[in-house]
């Protein structure tokens, strides 16, 4: 049995629905993310299994028990704060003692369990220090330690990665994972940097509206998004409209305005569409002067438009003799490739085979 | 014109106004405390005209007459009770008014608080001669209150002219300054705090021992403060309020000053009275500053 279920939560604030019939099934152990952005309901949902919120309909069942009327403090469920909300007034030695002293955890046993969580999260030796002397990212980590001592059920995390800098976070992304499978706590993470989400889950529910519009594996998720908005949250994607010229078997006709004829492989329930979307991954699509490859039946020429260059990938913005632009992302060491970068407007040719692309019918 | 000396420039009236109106005043009466009292009142000359019989210069019989009377003592204890009665009362009554305000929707805070500093708007004397019309043995509320104790069989009670009021007049004129102080205090507290506590399975009594009384504390000592060192000196309430029996400090500093005419004496008073209060202001800022956040 799953550890929690959310039964076809809804959640309104006067005329605005912000979790509308959400089911979802966590299994014990899963690090499971809650992707979105602003206003998509997966924060108000987080607080809902936390127990500072009621579900106007619906039900959330924590191991088998039915959550409505709980309060809080009383399910064995523990939230990491956006702010840590670490209680200034306390050394980080309190701080971790507070849900033991809560949960009335014998006073012998209160230092060694204290001690154990700040070794799990690397801080050792702060325990007499106050918030106000820590880090951003020591802060973090107690706050992470606090929420984990009492071994609750779930730990939630509401964005806890987000006040700190891109190499901070890069390292405490990687301390979580490790973090997760050493104490086996299911966690359920709320974020909007889907780059965040696909490093950390086992499963990821992406919302949009107060809906899941897609729950999936990281990888399904990317390589086969169910809708146009699953395709464009999710990394960089080329989002072509098309209508659907010719079905034959396995592949698509397809026509996209201001490109031309495009080739891609069927999908399941494809069959009989006449519009749709083709996603197709900047990184799935090749460019040269002259392409050389054969396996790329979709090619096109054009001139480069504009470029982005991040250092390990160049994106760039390819204009089509049609007009359409296309992105298309190449790695800085790739071997064979001419020296120089290509300049905004060059002469080039891209393409991409059959199956690269990913159709999504309307 | 160099930073420093602008500063200079700056405070220096405030810093005039400090010298010519407390400090001297301040020196003068200790200056004061170490002379004879004129015969007619007033302060003996310094320098003798030479008459044996006359009483000239410095001497210590003001201070061996304070420290010599018990009575000098127990009157200081008794205002340090009324004072610390009052500071009591004052938090207790003052603290859930002000978590109230402080936790109410924002567009009602601001009207809360204005409730609050309202009866300044009125005389001070004018607020305690109300009080002495509702605790007089004509007023409604006196006869209810006695009429409720002598259903349960005990004598009607006087509270005019009785501890119980100046109590109740010192309570009621200080109480805004334990509410306001609090107040600010509370209004600045992250709420995210109170879920955290939530979240790791504090009930609402520990949310509030645990975290918001601890985090309201420099809050508390400010309050405290500003009660407990003004009422030490009080004089108008006891006199109104008091009776005859009601006496404290600074009542006897005024008859001191103003019927016997003994300066010499009504000084010692209050110097030990402004020593005694610095003593607890400084404590109160000791306690203070050790205080996080």
């Amino acid at each position: 049995m799953a550890l929690l279920e959310i039964r076809s939560v809804t959640r309104r604030f006067r005329d605005f629905v912000a979790v509308d019939g959400v089911s979802l099934s966590i299994q014990a152990g899963e690090f499971f993310t809650l992707l979105g952005p602003s206003g998509c309901g997966k924060t108000t949902l987080l607080r809902m299994i936390a127990g500072f919120d009621q579900p106007d309909g619906g039900q959330i069942v924590i191991d088998g028990k039915d959550m409505a009327g709980v309060p809080p403090e009383e399910r064995n469920v523990h939230t990491v704060f956006q702010s840590y909300a670490l209680f200034p007034h306390m050394t980080v030695e309190q701080n971790i003692a507070f849900p033991l002293k809560m949960s009335r955890c014998p006073a012998g046993e209160i230092g060694a369990r204290v001690r154990e969580a700040l070794d799990d999260v690397s801080l050792l030796g702060m325990e007499k220090r106050f918030p106000n002397e820590l880090s951003g990212g020591q802060r973090q980590r107690v706050a992470v330690a606090r929420a984990l001592v009492n071994r609750p059920k779930l730990l939630l995390l509401d964005e806890p990665l987000a006040a700190l800098d891109a190499k901070l976070k890069e390292k405490m992304q990687l301390e979580l994972i490790a973090l997760q499978k050493e104490v086996g706590i299911t966690f359920i993470y709320v974020t909007h940097d889907q780059e965040e989400a696909l490093a950390l889950s086992h499963r990821i529910a992406v919302m949009n509206k107060g809906r899941v519009e897609q729950l999936d594996e990281p990888a399904v998720l990317y390589s086969a998004p169910k809708n146009r908005f699953v395709a464009d949250f999710i990394g960089e994607c080329n989002l072509l409209d098309c209508t659907v010229a010719l079905q034959d078997g396995g592949t698509l006709d397809l026509d996209v305005a201001q490109l031309g004829r495009v080739r891609a492989a069927g999908v399941e329930g494809s069959a009989g569409a006449t519009q749709g979307t083709l996603a197709l991954r900047p990184e799935k699509v090749s460019i040269a002067r002259a392409l050389a490859d054969e396996t790329c039946v979709n090619r096109f020429r054009g001139k480069v438009h504009d470029y982005l260059y991040t250092g390990d990938v160049t994106l760039y913005i390819v204009e089509v003799e049609g007009g359409r632009r296309i992105e298309v992302m190449l790695p800085n060491n790739a071997v064979g490739r001419s020296s120089k970068f290509f300049e905004p407007g060059d002469a080039v040719e891209i393409g991409w085979r059959e199956d690269a692309g990913h159709f999504l019918r309307d | 014109m160099s930073p420093r000396a602008a500063r200079l420039w700056i405070s220096s009236p405030p810093l005039v106004y400090l010298l010519v109106f407390f400090a001297i005043p301040a020196l003068i009466m200790v200056l004061a405390s170490f002379r004879y009292a004129g015969e007619l009142g007033g302060l003996a000359p310094l320098v003798g005209s030479g008459d044996p019989d006359e009483l000239a210069g410095l001497t210590l019989e003001n201070y061996q007459r304070f420290f010599g009377d018990s009575i000098y003592l127990e009157l200081f204890l008794k205002s340090f009770l009324y004072a610390s009665t009052t500071t009591v009362l004052c938090l207790v009554l003052a603290y859930p008014l002000a978590l109230t305000i402080a936790r109410s929707h924002a567009k009602w805070r601001d009207l809360l608080v204005l409730l609050v500093i309202l009866p300044f708007w009125s005389n001070f004397l004018i607020r305690v001669y109300a009080w002495m019309i509702i605790l007089g043995p004509q007023s409604a509320f006196t006869r209810v209150f006695n009429g409720a104790l002598g259903l349960a069989g005990i004598e009607p009670v006087a509270l005019l002219f009785s501890p119980v009021a100046v109590v109740i007049g010192l309570v009621y004129v200080h109480l805004p300054f334990m509410v306001l102080p609090l107040y600010a205090n509370l209004e600045k507290h992250d709420p995210s705090l109170l879920d955290a506590a939530q979240d790791l399975g504090a009930g609402a009594w520990q949310r509030f021992w645990r975290v918001t009384f601890p985090l309201s504390l420099p809050g508390v000592y400010a309050g405290a403060a500003l009660v407990f060192i003004p009422a030490l000196g009080i004089f108008a309430i006891p006199d109104i309020l008091g009776g005859t029996d009601g006496l404290l400090v600074g009542n006897v500093i005024k008859q001191q000053f103003l019927d016997a005419r003994d300066w010499p004496f009504g000084s010692v008073l209050s110097i030990v009275l402004t020593v005694l209060a610095v003593l607890f202001a400084g404590m109160a800022a000791w306690v203070a500053r050790g205080q996080r956040l």
